[in-house]
């Protein structure tokens, strides 16, 4: 029964987000500023496990698939990066980093009354503080996850020549190899349900503290936890919806 | 004025606040006192509208606020000024941005006369030189003295202060009461303040609402405070030694 209400209130929450803002100036540079603090200064953690997972994706690609022809090792690296790990893998971890902070950011305000006092001049406080999250981390997930793609087939290319199990031709050869675009844009579409899911399901949790700095960490834990079951349900529908 | 009609808020089936009626003045510093969980700050919530009454009626002058729709009432709360017990600065923003944010979404006036704005009031509040500070790097009765300045950018006519005081050294207080009266009497607002301060009380206390258990237990002026017969009242205003003594001067 909480859990139907929690949603009842995820999705009220959203009718009041989803409203006109009421600068466009203002809304514009908010929008940029999370570009930034949520999209472009989580760059560097995803560039860091993309390329390390590209590269032991590929080393153990090529250790079990020693049988096959060599460029089945940059085809099924491709293909694993792109279809679950650029999207998913790195949406669950952009729960954790983006997630956590959302929830506690909007919580704090919460309990020392800055969401009282936006609410008390007349501002929409839902669609102020959480709208240019949203629509600041949907833009800009698309070049995250292009940017995650290529480091992760770079690590897998680098996995693969120090390691000399195939060649690095082969490997390039692989890449190459029955090249779907369509993919990508799956991929793309993917990630940007996920960063709705992050940012939305995050600021719901943290918009609804209500006890104090304690509820603050508890909410934040419930953040990460509700966004990454969230985005593990969805990844499943969308895959059936759109492969 | 602001006027409130029978007044009834509970919140999990507990009554906070009792069938209160009341009307605050315009151009006078109206009190709210009572002890620490009598329902002040649930009734000034429900006066200002962060709170939805159970029951009951807010008017502001005459325009019942509750039968406003959710648009008129963000229209409506752009007249309203408020002075939160912990500042409630926003934490994003430096203290001059703090001042400019009303003006910034309210109002159709540039960068520079925002900070012009911003400016006049931190200056009427005392507060000068800590306009690139961030509301961490300043004490407590700086933060109260932006939250002032803020609260009066859009030269509201209603100015609502929860417990100004808390936090406070007794000289700061004294300050921060002395300007609030101070404006209040200057723009002709209609103020209501929610205090425990007895101190404040005695200083600027125009019209004094007592509170009881969610009830309205008294009412009258700060003159008439420390002659009153009435129990309850004189257990919290002569709580302490020292109030004591000095009602035996009396």
């Amino acid at each position: 029964m909480k859990f139907f209400a929690s949603i009842g209130q995820y999705i009220m929450l959203l009718w009041r987000v989803f409203s006109l803002p009421q600068k466009w100036k203002i809304f514009r540079r908010q929008v940029v500023n999370e570009m930034y603090s949520l999209g472009i200064m989580s760059t560097p953690i995803v560039a860091i496990v993309s390329f390390f997972v590209g590269a032991v994706i590929a080393i153990q690609t090529a250790l079990n698939l020693a049988g096959l022809p060599a460029y089945v090792v940059g085809f099924a690296t491709r293909e694993s990066l792109i279809l679950e790990f650029c999207s998913t893998m790195i949406a669950l971890i952009l729960a954790g980093k983006v997630g956590s902070s959302i929830a506690s950011q909007i919580g704090s305000m919460r309990i020392s009354e800055q969401i009282d006092a936006l609410e008390l001049m007349g501002v929409n406080a839902a669609s102020y503080l959480i709208l240019p999250k949203i629509i600041g981390l949907v833009l800009l997930v698309p070049f995250i996850t292009i940017f995650s793609i290529t480091l992760g087939i770079f690590g897998g290319y680098v996995g693969i020549l120090v390691t000399d199990f195939i060649g690095g031709n082969n490997f390039i050869e692989g890449i190459q190899m029955n090249f779907m675009p369509y993919y990508v844009a799956y991929s793309i579409i993917k990630s940007m349900v996920f960063a709705f899911i992050i940012t939305s399901v995050s600021a719901y949790w943290g918009y609804n503290v209500k006890r104090g700095s304690l509820e603050v960490g508890k909410n934040s834990t419930r953040a990460v936890v509700m966004s990454s079951i969230s985005i593990l349900v969805f990844n499943l529908v969308l895959t059936e919806l759109l492969l | 004025m602001i006027t409130a009609r029978h007044i009834v808020k509970s919140f999990n089936g507990k009554v906070i606040i009792n069938d209160i009626s009341a009307t605050f003045e315009e151009g006078k510093t109206n009190l709210i006192i009572g002890q620490s969980g009598s329902g002040k700050t649930v009734l000034l919530k429900c006066l200002v509208g962060l709170y939805d009454a159970d029951s009951g009626e807010v008017w502001f002058r005459d325009v019942e606020y509750n039968a406003l729709s959710t648009k008129e009432k963000r229209l409506a709360r752009q007249q309203i000024g408020m002075l939160f017990q912990g500042g409630a600065l926003f934490d994003f923003a430096t203290v001059e941005e703090n001042v400019m944010f009303p003006l910034q979404m309210f109002t159709g006036m540039t960068r520079q006369e925002q900070r012009a704005r911003a400016n006049v009031c931190l200056k009427r509040v005392n507060l000068v030189n800590a306009n690139k500070c961030m509301p961490s790097e300043i004490s407590g009765g700086m933060q109260k003295r932006v939250a002032i300045a803020r609260a009066i950018a859009l030269n509201p006519k209603y100015l609502f202060c929860d417990e100004p005081n808390s936090g406070l050294d007794p000289k700061t207080s004294i300050l921060i009461d002395a300007l609030i009266k101070e404006i209040t009497e200057e723009y002709n607002i209609t103020t209501i303040i929610n205090t425990h301060d007895m101190n404040s009380v005695m200083e600027i206390g125009d019209n004094v609402m007592f509170i009881h258990n969610g009830r309205k237990w008294w009412e009258g002026s700060r003159h008439d405070i420390l002659s009153s017969d009435n129990r309850e009242l004189n257990e919290f205003v002569f709580a302490n030694n020292l109030a004591k003594k000095a009602r035996g001067l009396m």
